[in-house]
């Protein structure tokens, strides 16, 4: 990365839909690196930070999980609307991995199993509560809900993918890994 | 045995006349994915991964068993053979549940690694996420339809090198599925040896042994050829 | 018994038909029988009987006469009159029709008769069906009494193999079966084939929706299949032949199998035919329900008792076949050629039809048109000419919109395109193919998508499993275009579909696979504006499509909840 020649520094997003959060832990174990990361971009939108709405022109956005609820399919639009470029970053979001595990389930079976039958006193898991989103009906990798610029896979990618990647697209280039980065998985 | 010579991707190339194409081809050490050859088993052409042109023929033939002749101009990775390939694995991913995160084999996987190869880093297909059941009847091994890719080797080693033919399939379409002792569990199979020789032949994680958790289940696939050597040719170095 | 004695059985048989004053056929073929030809055939033997016109008026079950949508159907011959066709015949008008003609001053009604200048017939030419609708299937007498046998006679005392082999490549004959590779020289290969042993195959399992060609074939005239089994075993050196009968053809297979009994007793099949020293044995299979398995690798994986899959060739059948032996496998419908080809010549057969496809196609006219039916056209006959004037054009004032041919491998040919000539280069220039002979005509009613989509779903359900791009392609294609149905699909979607079809045609294992795509590609030239109707303003112009579904991003919360709530709406309904 050439710091000299940026002025203005890149707006970077990362965004957390239906995920476990692994993608964001492994983003952190960039460790040392995160300082040099951050002389080149200014963070304007994360589940680390507390921003509380998607801004506008975002130039990139790493989108972890996949899209499983109206929420996320709410936020994927913004995402989409207010960013230059969107990665997927992490298998769910590439795959639906582990959180597309319930697609071969009927949603009402899936609710009735987790928080009727489930223990303790839980929300009914009725959007009408006004406490949980509805679920749609399968779970989909965010590329087909939005237009996705490019692929970052892995269960979580490795720090080092990461930083392959994002070194790319700070330069200009579109992300692409090699072969050994490009494990599901 | 006479031999003949051809060109792959313009190169000439000689070859004996019963060698099939896959083998001349990867002699050349020209990497072409595979997954449901396996050295030692007889060949079905059903992954459709090795396909190649040859010049003259307007079908794309399957190297695996296309035998070598006379004069044949072969490519091995055009544009379109290499968008094809990467087309058909998205749809052998998009078909079962092939979730690598928590696969026991995610890391040796057959599958995982040809996609990468192919630079399949998404599936632009829906997943069918089909509702497939788990057989965990076996006293050792078990038998996993959502990683399965339908490659028949386990199916042709246990009739072919073993001889029990315990495994074998049923249904067709997308709905074939991988059946033992004529559709009942594994584990009431009378015919079933324990010889394990499917699971080790298993590209993916759909067959492994018992106590193998997440990428822990590691597949040896040159102890075939070693048996095969030593019962026919009586030879018997590892 | 030779061949004096076989003309004998022939004139013999002939003396008796004429003996009678009146003749009533009554189509026994499945179409007509579904229809109640049963009862019909049942009245008329009780009003000979209870008039006691045994001497007079004779009553036989035939094969298919045609128009089958207007069946029951009977046909009455009087010495020295024009013969007369019944449709929608009833038990009581098999009475009024019986008594009728067996009349001293004989007279056809005024009811139900259909016009002598049918354009349905005028424009036929019979060659494989002619004794179709007028011989019974049950009988061999009936068969040779219209020559039949006569051209196995004839190779078998004056042809030497390499003659016969030589005549059918010099008519320029076609296998019938759909790819339209010529059928001679399949057959000089496997006459050329080192070996003792060689197998004939028929192959009778026809399985494209809306077509029933070889079912009539084997159902109306079984022994034109058997004698053209014989000659060509005796051309190619094969002793032993298999007629494969798809399973939902119970009829034809119980008419294969009488008329295998009775020619294997009259000395025309089995060790010494015809007095000669060729010796040649047919046998049945019976398929058990896969589509695949008209396949010819693996119709004969399947003959040999294996799971029904087709097998990367080469090597063809003709160098290794059943049990790794020479095989010949043509369609019924070829068999049913050779017997004219060899009695006629080679020059006649040749005459019909146009330059590279010769002879004549029978094709099950299906659909909206006024009169379906079974027909066979000489070949370069126009498109038009089937739906307008054999078919009788579309019905109720709607207008044409598609014929699609060649079934699930087919596709489909718009209005621009109707003065087509019907041969195998036409109409593989259009995307579409000859096929086995299915036809079936579209109004303006029908949605190509959703026709598509129709069969798509059926290679998907027919696809054995076996490679990759047909088991998975199938069902991604059947995917895309129920989104497409149902409004959920999206501009992309529609480059996936034609890049998926691509793939598939020339990347998968065998003809199911290769020429599934066929129907979906062929609509998508035609009739692209529709797809983009379903897409961009969310409309089925034909308004067949209930168009419930919402594409992904569309769905917000009110909309998820009413597209539930539509889609539980209509499964309770």
């Amino acid at each position: 990365m050439d710091k000299q020649k940026r002025k203005k520094k890149i707006r970077l997003a990362t965004a957390w839909l239906g995920g476990c959060a692994g993608c964001h832990m492994s983003l952190l174990d960039l460790d040392e690196r995160l300082i040099d990361l951050f002389e080149v971009v200014e963070l304007v939108y994360s589940p680390i930070a507390d921003i509380k709405t998607f801004p506008k022109a975002v130039d990139v956005t790493l989108v972890e999980g996949a899209v499983a609820n109206v929420d996320h399919l709410e936020l994927a639009e913004v995402i989409r609307r207010n960013s230059t470029i969107v990665v997927s970053f992490g298998d769910c979001a590439v795959t639906g991995n582990v959180t597309s595990l319930r697609n071969r389930l009927k949603i009402d079976d899936l609710l009735t199993k987790v928080y009727h039958e489930g223990p303790g006193t839980a929300p009914r898991g009725l959007e009408e509560d006004g406490i949980m989103p509805a679920l749609i009906p399968k779970v989909l990798p965010l590329h087909q809900v939005i237009h996705i610029d490019g692929y970052l896979p892995g269960c979580p990618p490795e720090p080092d993918h990461i930083w392959q990647a994002v070194s790319t697209l700070l330069d200009g280039q579109p992300v692409r890994l090699t072969q050994e980065m490009r494990y599901f998985g | 045995m006479s031999v003949v010579t051809l060109h792959i991707n313009d190169e000439i190339v000689s070859a004996r006349s019963d060698q099939k194409l896959l083998e001349v081809i990867r002699e050349q050490g020209i990497e072409i994915p595979t997954l449901c050859h396996m050295d030692g088993i007889s060949e079905l052409g059903g992954c459709r991964l090795c396909l190649v042109e040859v010049k003259g023929s307007n079908r794309l033939l399957a190297a695996c068993v296309t035998p070598v002749q006379e004069g044949m101009s072969v490519y091995t990775h055009s544009e379109r053979l290499v968008n094809y390939r990467h087309i058909t694995m998205e749809l052998l991913l998009s078909e079962r549940n092939h979730t690598c995160a928590v696969c026991v084999m995610n890391g040796h996987c057959e599958l995982q690694y040809e996609a990468a190869e192919l630079g399949v880093d998404h599936v632009r297909y829906e997943y069918m996420t089909p509702d497939l059941p788990i057989d965990a009847s076996h006293s050792k091994f078990t038998l996993d339809h959502n990683r399965c890719i339908l490659c028949m080797r386990c199916v042709r080693v246990c009739d072919e090198v073993e001889g029990a033919h315990t495994l074998d399939v049923m249904g067709r379409g997308t709905n074939s599925r991988i059946i033992t002792a004529l559709n009942r569990p594994w584990g009431d199979s009378i015919s079933c040896t324990k010889c394990g020789k499917c699971v080790q032949v298993c590209p993916t994680g759909a067959l492994f042994e018992k106590g193998s958790s997440v990428g822990e289940m590691e597949k040896r696939h040159a102890f075939l050829s070693w048996i095969l050597n030593g019962r026919e040719r009586k030879e018997w170095h590892w | 018994m030779n061949r004096e004695e076989l003309q004998v059985i022939g004139e013999r048989e002939r003396e008796k038909q004429q003996s009678y004053r009146c003749r009533i056929l009554c189509c026994a073929s499945t179409p007509c029988l579904s229809s109640g030809a049963t009862a019909v055939i049942e009245t008329f033997k009780e009003v000979i009987k209870e008039f006691d016109l045994e001497a007079e008026v004779t009553v036989t079950s035939t094969g298919c006469m045609g128009p089958c949508s207007r069946g029951p159907l009977v046909t009455v011959q009087m010495n020295g009159q024009q013969d007369v066709i019944y449709e929608h015949v009833t038990p009581e008008l098999a009475r009024d029709i019986a008594l009728a003609h067996a009349a001293p001053e004989a007279k056809p009604l005024d009811r139900n008769v259909l016009p002598a200048d049918l354009p349905f017939f005028n424009k036929q030419k019979k060659v494989v069906l002619a004794n179709s609708g007028l011989i019974d299937p049950t009988r061999l007498e009936s068969y040779v009494a219209r020559d039949g046998y006569s051209a196995l006679a004839h190779a078998l005392r004056e042809m030497t193999p390499t003659e016969v082999c030589e005549e059918v490549i010099r008519s320029g004959l076609r296998g019938r079966g759909g790819a339209g590779y010529p059928a001679g020289l399949k057959w000089d290969l496997v006459r050329k084939a080192p070996g003792d042993k060689k197998y004939i195959i028929a192959n009778g399992d026809e399985g494209d929706p809306g077509a029933y060609m070889d079912r009539t074939l084997m159902e109306s005239d079984p022994h034109r299949i058997l004698e053209g089994m014989a000659i060509a075993g005796y051309a190619v050196g094969a002793d032993q032949g298999f007629v494969y009968v798809r399973g939902e053809y119970p009829i034809a297979a119980k008419r294969l199998e009488n008329a295998i009994r009775m020619a294997e007793r009259r000395g025309l099949l089995g060790s010494r035919v015809l007095d000669s020293p060729f010796g040649f044995r047919i046998d049945i299979r019976i398929g058990a329900g896969a589509f695949v398995c008209g396949e010819e690798t693996a119709l004969m994986a399947s003959i040999m008792g294996r799971r029904g899959q087709p097998w990367p060739r080469p090597p063809y059948p003709a160098q290794k076949g059943l049990w790794g032996l020479p095989t010949l496998i043509n369609n019924v419908e070829t068999f049913g050629n050779i017997a004219p080809i060899i009695s006629h010549g080679a020059d006649w057969f040749g005459a019909i039809g146009t330059e590279k496809s010769k002879g004549t196609k029978i094709f099950a006219l299906a659909g909206t048109v006024e009169t379906t039916g079974l027909i066979e056209v000489p070949m370069g006959i126009s498109l038009r000419d089937i739906v307008f004037e054999i078919g009788g054009g579309i019905p109720n004032d709607r207008q044409f919109k598609a014929a699609q041919t060649g079934g699930p491998s087919g596709g489909c040919i718009p209005t621009d395109h109707l003065d087509t000539p019907v041969d195998y280069e036409s109409l593989g220039a259009l995307g579409s193919i000859m096929g086995s002979g299915g036809l079936v005509v579209m109004d303006d009613t029908s949605c190509m998508p959703d026709v598509a989509k129709f069969f798509m779903e059926f290679c998907m359900e027919e696809s054995c499993g076996k490679c990759v791009p047909c088991r998975v392609g199938t069902v991604q294609l059947h995917r895309i275009l129920e989104h497409v149905t149902d409004g959920s699909a999206t501009l992309d979607d529609l480059d996936r579909l034609e890049e998926l079809c691509v793939m598939m045609k020339e990347t998968s294992l065998c003809g199911l696979g290769q020429s599934a795509p066929n129907p979906l590609l062929s609509t998508l030239k035609y009739f692209r504006e529709e797809y983009e109707a379903h897409i961009t303003n969310h409309t089925c112009p034909a308004g067949k499509c209930t168009m419930f579904g919402v594409p992904p991003l569309q769905l917000t919360r009110d909309l998820l909840r009413n597209t539930l709530q539509a889609k539980n709406d209509t499964e309770v309904s």
